[in-house]
């Protein structure tokens, strides 16, 4: 059996490394939409101080894309060393979206990125927001595939256990395209960056004209900020990714966890703004909820019902129980290929698989299994309640919040006030670390509401890891934490750097500080 | 939908496609990389050297991201079986490779000539460590390295990061290193002009000289002193991948059997003398851009031979050489071969077209003036 603490050790690492990536993405995939704007208005219009907005915020864009890309070699290392049986057992499906993200994505924005920085003196204009808007699309591919691989982690569909070679294969690439979760979860996650791009912006023009200086420049970016910014906050709530909750069986329990809904309620469900969860008992101490609100958000209809935390797990302790039917014929047809009657049994219960492996985590062979470890691995399957509650609960608060500072921003930017109104300057300025502690949020709830598996309902996280040693984990983890560290600092200091100085960093001489730095 | 046994094949050649295409792009920036404190000795030239791969390092370094992703979906249990295995071997390529994308941004935009230094240095070993390391691996590989599955296909590894570092492999990774250097110097000689030019040429020559007489070696030591592996049952090559259905032993000579049996494929390690030579004969007489092709000809040839005398074998198992990997054994659905082979012959036309497009806009020296006129915006 795999030590506990390797697989403690290895979950952490992967949920730091991801985390941390994720501080870099949402603003590249932001940025670059806000960056095509800017130049496409300097292209329409021909006056300069779009292209030194393009190429001021362009430069902030590049200091945080570094460090995207340096953060992003990781993540694909680490499925490799890391998660070996993971990317053994599902990696005929696993693998293809991100290979694809590479040829088609990867390549495109790389290429095109290192035009947009030095292409300026050697394209022509149109050529140049070609290459601009090539980088986006580029951006938001990779985003498109990468979310399709880890929609299908949350809903795996298109795929079948294949007892010859010991692992999932795909049996349908366009059911793993299509995979409504995965369409879901691309248009809310480009939705977060967008709002990401579009505050960063905002805050840092905040901070110009709270100062009163590059004003012109500072003004023309708020504009284009709060305008994209509202279209995003309204695209990031409306496509909220909750509808996509009702889709498979998995998000069915991430849902009844992040609303703490331990019974089923008679449809439509009510909303649970707070609650005090019991997590003992299974049960809210006091709750203060909306009717009907969840029922009518989660299934869009009136009638359809939302399965409780007791119902999902009664259901599971089932498919536990038959998954153990599987394990045994699956090791029986493995051990003589000709037992057709085991591979009936294999066939019967093979959807069931996944449940049965979750007794792995307490014992070698199925022999060992007693009435009170199926009832274990059945209360395994319901991930911890509270954490999931509260991390949703302060996500959405947030976004209603961008959805009323930037709706304010757009409001008065249109009646042409906003430069005066300096509460809502320092509110802008004030919001500005808060989409990306949206954005862990989300991915908090994306992930660790799936637990305790990898790949919902068929591979177990425990099973997943690679035979490593615990020094080894450890010694990883510390350079992992060593690196990032002195590379936060360095990209801060950079960001922090440049953002004082302003557009003058750019050297043209229309700016003020332009002596700061040469 | 073609049949899984040439499609098994096919990923073969497609993987040593992707593996010499990062060799050949990514491979001379990270030459420049390697060399860049050695020969540029003052800011301006350094700047130079940088900016000669300024706009293109970036995609160029997704060859080796989207090769490590071919080899996950391609073949997931070599890529779940290497990265796990050579674990501490990989983390070093990973975190050297970490100064790559920070240095080349955040060198030029601080002028401190101790900021400026260590990035120097974190570039150079962002380009030195990975050729280093992946040649030190293919050495591993033609010996075997130990490793083994279990029933459920776990696989184990039972080697330690220092015992990667044998004579053998160690003299895999100078051949790695000094054809990545010598690449990355015959690009400098095309792109540069002056003293540093002139400088480069030389660096190339010599390293090629290392390249050849370090690839002659490892050829006699392989044939000498290195076992194969032999496949000793029957293989279904068209079935289902499961590595623990055949069995194998360790022959000598084994590894000399392919160009018995196919003696074109003598062209390869061929390939691999005559490119350097030419490469070297073209960069001295100032030919950069058929040294360019020659060098990358002779990288080909040098990987072409280390895949063509393995073959049928990816990662052979010295412990336990039942487990050893084979292109019959370690791959992917016939589904997902074929879908993944469709998407590479539709995207790979057009990535070279325009990574063509982009080095022919950034074309030309890169020259003294350059940096001064783009003093804000070039690395």
């Amino acid at each position: 059996m795999v030590s506990e603490q390797l697989v403690d050790l290895s979950r952490l690492q992967f949920a730091a490394t991801a985390m941390y990536h994720f501080l870099f993405v949402p603003l590249t995939i932001g940025m670059t939409w806000m960056l095509v704007i800017m130049e496409s208005v300097y292209v329409m219009t021909g006056k300069v101080i779009y292209k030194d907005m393009t190429r001021f915020w362009g430069k902030l864009f590049g200091i945080n894309f570094a460090l995207g890309v340096t953060t992003g070699i990781t993540m694909e290392f680490q499925f490799g060393t890391n998660w070996a049986y993971y990317s053994h057992y599902v990696g005929d499906i696993f693998g293809a979206p991100l290979a694809i993200e590479g040829l088609m994505a990867f390549f495109l924005e790389s290429t095109f990125i290192g035009l947009f920085f030095f292409g300026w003196d050697r394209l022509s204009r149109r050529q140049h927001l070609l290459v601009t808007v090539l980088m986006a699309v580029g951006t938001n591919l990779s985003a498109l595939w990468i979310l399709i691989a880890n929609g299908w982690m949350q809903n795996p569909v298109g795929a079948e256990f294949n007892y010859q070679t010991m692992r999932m294969e795909m049996t349908s690439f366009w059911a793993l395209v299509f995979n409504p979760d995965a369409q879901a979860k691309f248009v809310h996650t480009v939705s977060a960056g967008y709002v990401t791009g579009a505050m960063f912006v905002l805050s840092i023009s905040s901070w110009y004209l709270l100062h009163g200086r590059d004003v012109e420049f500072a003004k023309k970016s708020f504009r284009i900020a709060a305008a994209f910014g509202f279209a995003s906050a309204c695209s990031v709530i409306v496509l909220g990714d909750e509808s996509g909750y009702t889709v498979g069986e998995a998000q069915q329990t991430k849902l009844a966890a992040m609303e703490a809904m331990w019974e089923t309620e008679p449809a439509p469900a009510g909303l649970k703004l707070i609650a005090g969860i019991n997590e003992a008992q299974m049960k809210n101490d006091w709750e203060i909820s909306v009717p009907w609100l969840l029922g009518l958000i989660g299934t869009r209809s009136l009638d359809k019902q939302l399965p409780g935390i007791h119902e999902i797990r009664a259901k599971n302790r089932e498919r536990v129980v038959s998954g153990i039917e599987a394990v045994r014929a699956l090791e029986q047809v493995r051990h003589n290929p000709d037992d057709l009657a085991a591979k009936a049994r294999l066939q019967t219960h093979q959807a069931n698989l996944g449940f049965g492996l979750l007794l792995r985590k307490y014992v070698r062979t199925m022999d060992e299994v007693t009435p009170e470890l199926i009832d274990r691995a059945a209360a395994d399957t319901i991930p911890r309640v509270a954490p999931l509650f509260w991390s949703f609960r302060l996500m959405v608060a947030i976004g209603f919040g961008f959805f009323a500072l930037s709706g304010l921003a757009l409001w008065y930017s249109i009646r042409g006030s906003f430069a005066e109104r300096r509460w809502l300057l320092r509110w802008a300025l004030w919001f500005l670390p808060l989409p990306w502690l949206a954005c862990e949020l989300g991915w908090f709830v994306a992930e660790y509401g799936r637990q305790p598996w990898t790949i919902y309902g068929v591979l177990p996280t425990h099973l997943s890891v690679s035979t490593l040693s615990v020094g080894s984990l450890y010694g990883s983890l510390a350079g992992f934490v060593g690196f990032y560290t002195v590379l936060l600092v360095v990209e801060l200091y950079l960001m922090v750097r440049f953002s004082r100085q302003g557009p003058g960093s750019l050297g043209t001489g229309r700016y003020a500080l332009e002596t700061a730095h040469t | 939908m073609l049949d899984y046994e040439t499609l098994k094949v096919i990923w073969w050649l497609l993987v040593g496609v992707l593996l010499v295409g990062f060799a050949v792009m990514d491979g001379h920036d990270m030459g420049v990389g390697t060399l860049l404190p050695f020969v540029g000795k003052n800011d301006v030239e350094r700047r130079i050297i940088i900016n000669t791969v300024g706009p293109h390092w970036d995609g160029n370094q997704v060859w080796f991201i989207t090769g490590g992703g071919a080899i996950f979906a391609a073949w997931p249990l070599v890529y779940a079986t290497a990265f796990s295995g050579f674990y501490w071997a990989m983390l070093a390529v990973l975190w050297a490779l970490f100064f790559r994308p920070v240095g080349f941004d955040y060198r030029s935009k601080i002028q401190d000539a101790r900021w400026r230094s260590t990035w120097d240095w974190g570039l150079f070993v962002g380009g030195a460590v990975p050729p280093l390391i992946f040649g030190v691996a293919f050495g591993n590989l033609l010996q075997g390295v130990p490793f083994s599955f279990d029933e459920d296909l776990v696989s184990t590894y039972t080697g330690s990061f220092w015992a990667l570092l044998n004579p053998f492999a160690l003299l895999c990774g100078v051949v790695s290193s000094a054809m990545i250097a010598a690449h990355g110097a015959v690009y400098l000689a095309h792109r540069t002009e002056g003293a540093i030019a002139q400088r480069v040429r030389l660096t190339a020559v010599a390293a090629f000289v290392v390249m050849l007489l370090g690839f002659a070696a490892a050829g006699v030591w392989l044939a000498q002193g290195i076992d194969g592996f032999v496949i000793r049952s029957a293989v279904d090559t068209a079935g289902a991948a499961n590595p623990l259905a055949k069995q194998v032993t360790r022959e000598a000579g084994a590894w000399l059997a392919n160009y018995q049996r196919w003696p074109l494929t003598l062209a390869l390690p061929a390939l691999g003398f005559a490119g350097a030579l030419l490469a070297m004969l073209a960069v001295s007489r100032g030919r950069t851009l058929i040294a360019f092709v020659a060098s990358s000809l002779a990288m080909t040839g040098v990987i072409g031979t280390a895949g063509i005398s393995m073959f049928p074998f990816v990662m052979p198992s010295s412990s336990h050489p039942a487990s050893s990997l084979t292109v019959w054994d370690s791959v992917s659905s016939h589904l997902t071969l074929s879908i993944m082979f469709w998407a590479v012959v539709i995207f790979m036309p057009l990535i070279i077209a325009y990574t063509g497009w982009a080095y022919r806009v950034m074309a030309g020296k890169v020259t003294a003036d350059f940096i001064r006129e783009n003093e804000h915006s070039a690395y």
